[in-house]
């Protein structure tokens, strides 16, 4: 319980607009990464093997810095918000569970990536989270606006 | 376009085979394709046709020309409920693309380049309207009897998609041409207007390669990113106790002995030699040593290379050692009691010492390994096997050999997988070595020296072939097609490295590939689309060499053309990949559903869209009147089957072959050809080089063919069965089996005696020329009423009910009631 409220203070204090920036940089720029990472496969540009060895790495961190923010949502009693993150988190963790058999973390197989079907859904998956994110930011922007104001 | 050149060019001949036995049949059963005048025609058709010639159909409409007036033979409508006989006499012949007759002329031959569609649609809602799959078909390095080889310092290419000059572009003038895949004018280069083979000028369009469909250029320096790399050949060797228990060793020293000189390769070729069980073994062959030294690593967790070179020689200057090496090991591990197996570590260090160059490896593998990175666990459940649900474990356990597959694509290694083995072994997890490598997988269950000769026998066949056959190294293949069209999905054993280039380290003439494609953009205004396929490999002799496949195909735009020109075989062997690959990303029981219904579909798009007179039963066109059965055949497949006991690594060795082997082969593996031999006949023999081959009606499926007064031979592509009736003609048993009556059939009788009468000729000559079409050795198994193998027999007879699968008739019927839904 203590250590809840002092989660919570420490939330609130480190409500600061560099932190809701980074919420929102961090995640867009792997998902922009991603973006170019397939229009460079489709066009012949990079090979499937390099390209997944440097989408996958950075699957996790996406994953995890969002469950993080959740985590933070939740502590801050910001209801509105961790609804609207609630099915990204559970789609992150069908996407996760539904990977293909691979030893390291990650979600791109070189072999599949190439197949049209795959590679589209991969992109349009790019498209749409990266809207998600951008919409979130602004949004979160606005809070952050809206408290500074009001303190 | 003239009308007249249509009439009887391209077109299919009706030919009226009259009625057979049962009198059930009406009309015609056969097509007749244009002879090919560059190939040697295995698979011919009965030839010249017996019968008298049905009136000649006019083919059916290219796009803007519509001929109502007769219905083509393709389109004939078939209630499939009621015509008992679908099948031709002989094999049944790919439908001839209706283009006009100079372009048909030279297109590329169907064995090597093959449409599921002969006529592709105009728009991509026509072809979903349509409901069948469009896809390629492809056996590129497939050995030819005539292959017009042309060395020329320029090699004309287009200047934007870069295709290779083919029969089907235009030549606007002498000096420009147009290519027919992008539709961009080049010019012709001054030293293509020399045609070396005529001595003329000004002749463009009379050069080889303009003029053949299916060439080989040698290619200059420019086509090459590294010196050409001489063959390179690894053999590595399990050596386990239980291993040499089956005494494999002793096959392949013995077949590497006989083949050492017929190895593809020139003087520059090298081979080296891994065994391992849980230690890897080195062998040390280099000039001057007395005997081959044998070097130990025991680090499994770390491999390296005990020594920097000499563990892959010169073949040529070490061939002595080489020999003492393979007579000496056989009996190097005869006494060996370890039983464990570290595979793993060994594809690492044979990759290690193959990197540098690239080239083939073969291991042979006779158990699950166990040891080291990559040990595998048995995940099969014997109590599930028969199981009617889904069927677990088809895909593989761990990514090591996938990724391993990939290092050495990367390097330009392949990698043969030889699995010998009685147990459980995970095919799923260890084929992907060769799967993502280009190389192939042979599967020998229940290898035993003693149990099993005839399989000693088909092993020892197969290494033959797999020794002594064409190899190209260093292979990518790129298959373009005609704006609009696009390539969505390859299958077969290479991996795709970018969106049209499939890398392949090794090619052989015995591996298939299919693609499907899709319509982007709509091909208005297009008479039609051309296809091409071209293979860069290095040869065994270092020559850098580029196979080239061109295909025309027309372009339609009404459904009725684009069934009359539905190639049924071709679509069921891309239906299969497509549902291998199901199978393993989704379930078995959704790849059957999507098998069934892709039969549904297409027949339910032919009733409501192409039938103008609305009949009951179950309406097919004549050109898809065997879909339902093969659809039904796939189902009853051992790849595909649920509800019968089937081992978890043949069914996934099935699903491989399903993948990787040619259509031709594939086809049989699916619908056996069942004969009646008993009672053969010169009569429409074939005359192959000075010997009479009879040719025998190809008979239906069931059990109710099969009759007790006669022999049947079935031809299911890797085993042919000869069934002996209890009340056989004893003239058959006598005169061909060199036996006195039914009970001294032996229950394991593999071969057929050479004995000096008639019956007993033309009995082996057949089964002779069955076996010659193929590159891999078919075992013979004579089965009576008590043989082991009877029941594997009769699960071949698919058109009869089981306790888990419908019969044909009532598979006819469930689609009959799906499609008047």
């Amino acid at each position: 319980m203590i250590c809840n409220r002092c989660l919570c203070s420490m939330v609130q204090l480190s409500l600061s607009y560099k932190m809701w920036d980074e919420v929102v940089y961090l995640n867009i720029h792997p998902l922009s990464l991603q973006i170019i990472a397939f229009d460079e496969l489709k066009t012949d540009y990079k090979n499937p093997i390099d390209q997944c060895n440097t989408l996958n790495p950075l699957v996790l961190p996406e994953y995890l810095i969002h469950v993080f923010f959740c985590v933070m949502f939740l502590c801050a009693a910001e209801w509105l918000t961790l609804g609207l993150n609630m099915p990204l988190l559970a789609y992150h963790v069908w996407r996760y569970m539904s990977r293909p058999v691979m030893s390291g973390p990650g979600l791109y197989d070189p072999t599949t990536i190439m197949n049209a079907d795959i590679l589209a859904f991969c992109q349009k998956e790019g498209w749409c989270k990266l809207a998600f994110y951008l919409l979130s930011f602004f949004y979160y922007l606005y809070g952050m606006i809206y408290v500074l104001v009001s303190s | 376009m003239p009308t007249e050149s249509l009439i009887g060019y391209g077109a299919p001949v009706c030919v009226d085979s009259g009625s057979d036995q049962d009198g059930y049949l009406q009309g015609c059963t056969q097509v007749k394709c244009c002879p090919r005048s560059l190939y040697s025609l295995v698979n011919c058709p009965n030839f010249p046709p017996q019968l008298s010639a049905g009136p000649a159909q006019l083919s059916p409409s290219l796009s803007g020309l519509s001929l109502q007036s007769q219905t083509p033979e393709a389109l004939r409508v078939v209630n499939l409920l009621q015509e008992r006989n679908l099948l031709p006499l002989g094999p049944v012949t790919p439908p001839t693309p209706c283009l006009p007759q100079d372009l048909q002329k030279i297109n590329c031959h169907p064995e090597v380049f093959r449409s599921t569609l002969t006529s592709i649609p105009q728009t991509q809602s026509l072809l979903n309207k349509a409901k069948l799959p469009l896809g390629l078909l492809l056996h590129p390095f497939k050995d030819l009897s005539q292959l017009p080889v042309v060395t020329s310092s320029t090699i004309v290419r287009c200047r934007s998609c870069r295709t290779y000059i083919n029969p089907f572009v235009t030549f606007l003038d002498q000096r420009r041409w147009k290519c027919n895949l992008c539709y961009r004018v080049n010019d012709v280069p001054e030293e293509f207007m020399y045609n070396p083979v005529s001595r003329s000028y000004g002749e463009p369009h009379k050069r080889p390669e303009v003029q053949n469909a299916t060439l080989e250029f040698i290619a200059p320096s420019e086509y090459m990113l590294r010196p050409p790399q001489p063959a390179v050949y690894l053999i590595v060797l399990d050596v386990s106790h239980n291993a040499v228990e089956t005494g494999y060793l002793d096959v392949v020293c013995q077949s590497l002995l006989e083949n050492i000189n017929a190895l593809p390769g020139d003087s520059r070729t090298k081979i080296g030699f891994i065994t391992f069980d849980s230690t890897i073994h080195f062998y040390n062959l280099q000039e001057g040593l007395s005997q081959p030294q044998m070097l130990i690593v025991s680090d499994i967790e770390d491999i390296f290379l005990p020594t920097p070179d000499s563990l892959l020689v010169n073949l040529n200057e070490c061939k002595e050692l080489v020999q003492d090496l393979l007579r000496s090991l056989p009996q190097m591990f005869g006494k060996t009691m370890e039983t464990q197996c570290a595979l793993g570590p060994a594809l690492q260090a044979a990759f290690k010492l193959l990197s540098a160059t690239g080239g083939r490896v073969s291991v042979f593998q006779t158990q699950l390994p166990s040891l080291g990175v990559g040990a595998l666990k048995s995940r099969e459940d014997p109590n599930q096997r028969a199981s009617a649900k889904d069927i677990q474990h088809l895909s593989p356990a761990t990514d090591f050999y996938k990724k391993l597959a990939l290092d050495c694509s990367g390097q330009q290694v392949a990698v043969d997988l030889f699995l010998l083995s009685s147990q459980y072994c995970d095919l799923a997890s260890l084929g992907c070595i060769s799967r993502y490598s280009a190389g192939s997988v042979y599967y020998y269950p229940s290898y035993h020296q003693q149990h099993n000769p005839a399989g000693v026998e088909c092993f020892q066949k197969d290494l033959k072939r797999y020794l002594t056959r064409k190899i190209g190294f260093e292979a990518v293949m790129r298959i373009r097609c005609s704006k609009g069209l696009s390539i969505h999905t390859f299958h077969g054993n290479f991996f795709v490295r970018s969106t049209d280039l499939l890398s392949l380290p090794n090619v052989n003439p015995d591996a298939g590939f299919a693609v499907q494609m899709s319509i982007e953009e709509n091909l208005v205004d297009m008479q039609s689309v051309s296809f091409q396929a071209a293979l860069l490999y290095t040869s065994s002799k270092g020559e850098r060499r580029i196979r080239v496949h061109t295909m025309c195909l027309p372009v339609v735009n009404s459904l009725s053309d684009i069934f009359a020109g539905a190639d049924v075989q071709a679509i069921t062997c891309l239906l299969a990949s497509m549902a291998v690959d199901r199978s393993v990303t989704a379930s078995l029981s959704d790849a059957r559903d999507a098998m069934t219904n892709a039969s549904i579909d297409s027949l339910t798009s032919f009733r409501t869209s192409v039938l103008t007179i609305q009949q009951p039963g179950l309406l097919a066109p004549a050109c898809l009147r065997l879909f339902p059965l093969y659809i039904l055949a796939l189902l009853k497949q051992k790849a595909f089957r649920t509800g019968t006991s089937t081992r978890l690594d043949d069914r996934v060795f099935a699903m491989c072959q399903l993948k990787y082997q040619p259509l031709a082969y594939v086809m049989l593996m699916i619908h056996p050809a069942l004969y009646r031999v008993d009672d053969l006949t010169d009569e429409g023999a074939l005359n192959v080089s000075e010997r009479t081959i009879p040719q025998p009606r190809v008979q239906q499926l069931s059990v109710e063919k099969l009759s007790r007064d006669g022999a049947f031979l079935m031809d299911a592509g890797s085993v042919i069965y000869l069934w002996i009736g209890r009340n056989c003609n004893p003239n058959f048993l006598t005169q061909v089996l060199g036996l006195p009556n039914y009970a001294a059939v032996p229950l394991n009788m593999n071969m057929l005696p050479e004995l000096d009468t008639a019956e007993s000729q033309r009995t082996r000559a057949f089964v002779g020329w069955l076996r010659e079409q193929r590159p891999f050795f078919p075992i013979l198994h004579v089965i009576r009423d008590e043989s082991p193998l009877k029941a594997s027999f009769l699960q071949n007879m698919i058109e009869d009910r089981t306790e888990s699968a419908l019969s044909y008739y009532e598979f006819l019927l469930h689609i009959q009631q799906q499609v008047s839904k």
